[in-house]
């Protein structure tokens, strides 16, 4: 049994890990694929610049003496995906709003969002540096161990992989209600249908705009300062981020929330499954097994995961350029 | 880059003699405070991003097609260029190893031929449920034939030989096989992209980019991974005797005879009714559909010819720096610096791909000790008047500054100037 918690905290508890990361991070991208038009290649710096505002936020209640029983960030989360989302609409009307209102071509735009990815990553280690920080500032993390039934090992979690956890299902669950229930949610996806159409029967683009950004700005922040509690925040978080978001966009069929989130979970366990060591599971029947048993059977070797949301993408690409959810195909 | 009717330079040539005027004064300035022997070797490196900014101005410029992958087709030209050249390692060829390698592409052939046939398979009679299913098969039998061979020959190569050492042919062989290796790299992604929005092509080249780059660093029987590779041969006389001048003078025409080549070659293309029917596709593609113009058989083609060119340059840039060193291969330097060079110099036109190489290098060469020597200032001053306690990786910061400017002048040249320094030349002959 103990085998088999191990494949369950490797493989099933990582992927459901990674997978919600990459998922709240694709709702954002594919939300701002089908109103605007055009593929966001800064998203993985907001992200990046999210998880900082978090760390700052709490390194400046920390310097003014408050203290509490949950970890600071955890707190200042929520304030710093107010300000992400901000900080996102403060991009569109700069970078992206007066290239879209002198009507460019949409692949305009997606080179002036590599321009302000390149200035969000240069502004991120102008200030912070090229380190890699601990969120927690040297606290240890809560680490819960839930004890397996018929193992001697059990199943491990840490605080901010809990946490992750039930934010995202709660974020799910929240967009859904968003997008079916409410005007403006109802509005995003007309819009996305059809654009002209939902022009003329008198949806103000411009609230639809802003309500695009503050969902993908404050998602991106969750995602990116989660990521980085559980593991470190490196300024260059975004770089092994990017491509699994757009697969999992793509995937999930562009425009299509519910194709993000299971896009992002599917790219997330195909990871895990594919850099997961096979031969843990047969090793307890090593005795019965007709060959040799070798140390690892992996699909996929570590250093080369980032070939696997790269590989999906290829194969969707060619063989369902909609995705899953019938999304669109620009 | 719009095809709307733009008010056409009646004066020919002028603003070229302009740009290039200032470009020459800026070059003789930098041979002036550098020296010589500095200042060849930056024109050499400048020239080198001259082919990329051709490659990228043909991509873009002609077709419209988003390459932001040029850093992994700089990467696997400069890696088949290095393994043809570089002398051969009579380890390698006295292990079993040679003979691993060999199956190694027959299964590799193999593998691609088992695919194309599965993706065919509905002329056997495969329905719709049975073909992905036998296609599916095809590239997990394919995959795991590959990877355990692969794992078996790197370990026996790496074991016996270190790795497995080049093929110690001439030179100009080496940069040829960089541009077929690019081009087949670039027919591969082209396949699968082209036919959709080029958006797709933005994420398909970036993400190939990391994948060939990690592929190269981690490859230590190929490449011999973090150790590097040199010293590359040249293919002129080396400065052995402490003669730099000289034989980077001899490179430099090497390569400069190389661009007015490429130059003259896409200027005739361009004029040409295959230009013509590019611009036509890039203006409207619908329009070009129309006429009976097969478009994704076109941007194939272009795409390709940009990716060899790419290729070849970056043989060219490494042979030159004589070293070898996957992670020496960076978005930044070798994708996102390109950009600035083709859209600053002006999409479309030839001669500004070439004005924005050479002068974007020689800015971006020079802006390194200028971000130094302003955050030095900032420290000196820093403490003076605030007391600032400046971090003590301040340097490594500083040039980060420079990622900062790339990003900002794509922003604003796409804002204020999106036709760039030499605009497209639009004739308006009736």
């Amino acid at each position: 049994m103990a085998e088999f918690v191990f494949f369950l905290n490797k493989a099933v508890l990582s992927g459901l890990i990674i997978g919600s990361i990459y998922a709240l991070g694709a709702i954002g991208l594919t939300l701002i694929f089908g109103i605007l038009r055009f593929a966001h290649i800064a998203h993985g710096d907001v992200m990046t610049v999210g998880a900082f505002f978090t760390l700052a936020l709490a390194g400046i209640l920390s310097a003014m003496g408050f203290s509490s029983p949950i970890p600071l960030v955890l707190i200042t989360l929520i304030p710093a995906m107010a300000l992400t989302a901000a900080f996102s609409i403060g991009l569109d009307r700069i970078f992206y709003k007066p290239l879209r209102d002198r009507g460019s071509q949409p692949i305009i735009i997606v080179m002036a969002s590599i321009g302000v990815m390149l200035m969000l990553q240069g502004v991120v280690r102008i200030f912070a540096g090229t380190g890699t920080r601990n969120m927690f500032f040297d606290q240890p993390k809560d680490i819960y161990r839930i004890p397996f039934p018929g193992s001697t090992r059990d199943l491990v979690l840490t605080e901010p992989q809990l946490v992750l956890i039930v934010f995202t299902f709660v974020a799910v669950i929240a967009l859904h209600l968003f997008l079916t229930r409410s005007r403006l949610g109802k509005a995003m996806r007309a819009v996305s249908d059809n654009a002209d159409l939902a022009l003329i029967s008198g949806i103000n683009i411009d609230h639809v705009v802003k309500a695009t950004w503050v969902i993908g700005g404050g998602l991106a922040c969750a995602a990116g300062s989660l990521l980085s509690m559980d593991v470190f925040l490196k300024p260059d978080l975004s770089f092994n981020l990017l491509l699994p978001i757009f697969a999992a966009t793509i995937v999930g069929g562009i425009g299509q929330p519910y194709g993000a989130i299971a896009g992002g979970f599917l790219i997330g366990f195909s990871e895990t499954l594919a850099i997961f060591n096979w031969s843990v599971l047969l090793r307890p029947f090593k005795a019965s097994l007709p060959f040799d048993l070798p140390s690892s059977i992996a699909l996929v070797p570590t250093e080369y995961k980032l070939t696997v949301p790269f590989v999906i993408l290829i194969i969707v690409l060619v063989y369902r350029p909609t995705g899953i959810f019938k999304g669109r195909v620009l | 880059m719009t095809g709307s009717v733009q008010s056409a330079p009646a004066t020919g040539y002028r603003r070229d003699i302009v740009v290039f005027a200032i470009l020459g004064v800026i070059i003789a300035a930098v041979y002036i405070f550098q020296g010589s022997v500095y200042s060849t070797r930056v024109f050499v490196e400048a020239a080198c991003y001259a082919i990329l900014a051709l490659g990228l101005n043909i991509q873009w410029g002609y077709a419209g097609l988003f390459n932001v992958g040029i850093m992994g087709f700089v990467a696997a030209g400069a890696a088949a260029s290095m393994i043809v050249s570089f002398p051969t390692n009579p380890d390698f060829w006295n292990s079993h190893g040679p003979a691993m390698l060999a199956w190694f592409i027959v299964k590799l052939v193999l593998s691609g031929a088992l695919i194309f046939f599965a993706n065919l398979s509905q002329h056997i009679g495969a329905g719709p449920r049975l073909k992905p299913l036998l296609i599916a098969i095809a590239i997990a039998f394919a995959w795991i034939m590959l990877s355990s061979h692969m794992d078996r020959m790197a370990h026996e190569i790496e074991t016996k030989a270190v790795w497995m050492g080049g093929l110690g042919l001439p030179v100009y062989l080496g940069w040829l096989v960089a541009a077929i290796v690019a081009g087949a790299i670039a027919w591969f992604v082209g396949k699968v992209c082209l036919g959709l929005r080029t958006d797709y092509l933005a994420i398909a080249t970036l993400g190939f980019a990391q994948i060939i780059k990690h592929f190269l660093k981690n490859a230590d029987w190929l490449t011999k991974g973090t150790l590097t590779v040199s010293p590359l041969p040249w293919p002129v006389p080396r400065p052995e005797d402490g003669d730099f001048l000289f034989a980077r003078a001899l490179y430099l025409s090497v390569v400069a005879i190389l661009i007015v080549v490429i130059y003259l070659a896409l200027q005739r293309a361009y004029h040409a009714p295959w230009g013509r029917m590019m611009r036509a596709i890039r203006d409207n593609e619908e329009a070009a559909e129309a006429m009976g113009k097969n478009v994704n058989r076109r941007r194939l083609e272009i795409f390709i010819f940009g990716c060899m060119l790419m290729g070849l340059g970056g043989a060219i840039l490494i042979h030159f720096a004589s070293v070898f060193d996957p992670a020496g291969f960076i978005d930044l330097n070798h994708t996102f610096l390109v950009w600035v060079m083709v859209i600053l110099g002006g999409s479309g036109n030839n001669r500004g791909a070439i004005f924005g190489a050479l002068l974007v290098y020689v800015i971006w060469v020079m802006s390194a000790p200028i971000a130094s020597w302003f955050f030095d200032q900032l420290r000196v001053y820093g403490d003076l008047w605030f007391h600032w306690q400046a971090p003590g990786d301040l340097d490594a910061r500083a040039l980060q500054m420079r990622v900062f400017v790339i990003g900002l002048t794509i922003t604003l040249v796409l804002r204020l100037a999106p036709r760039g320094a030499l605009p497209e030349e639009i004739s308006h002959k009736r």
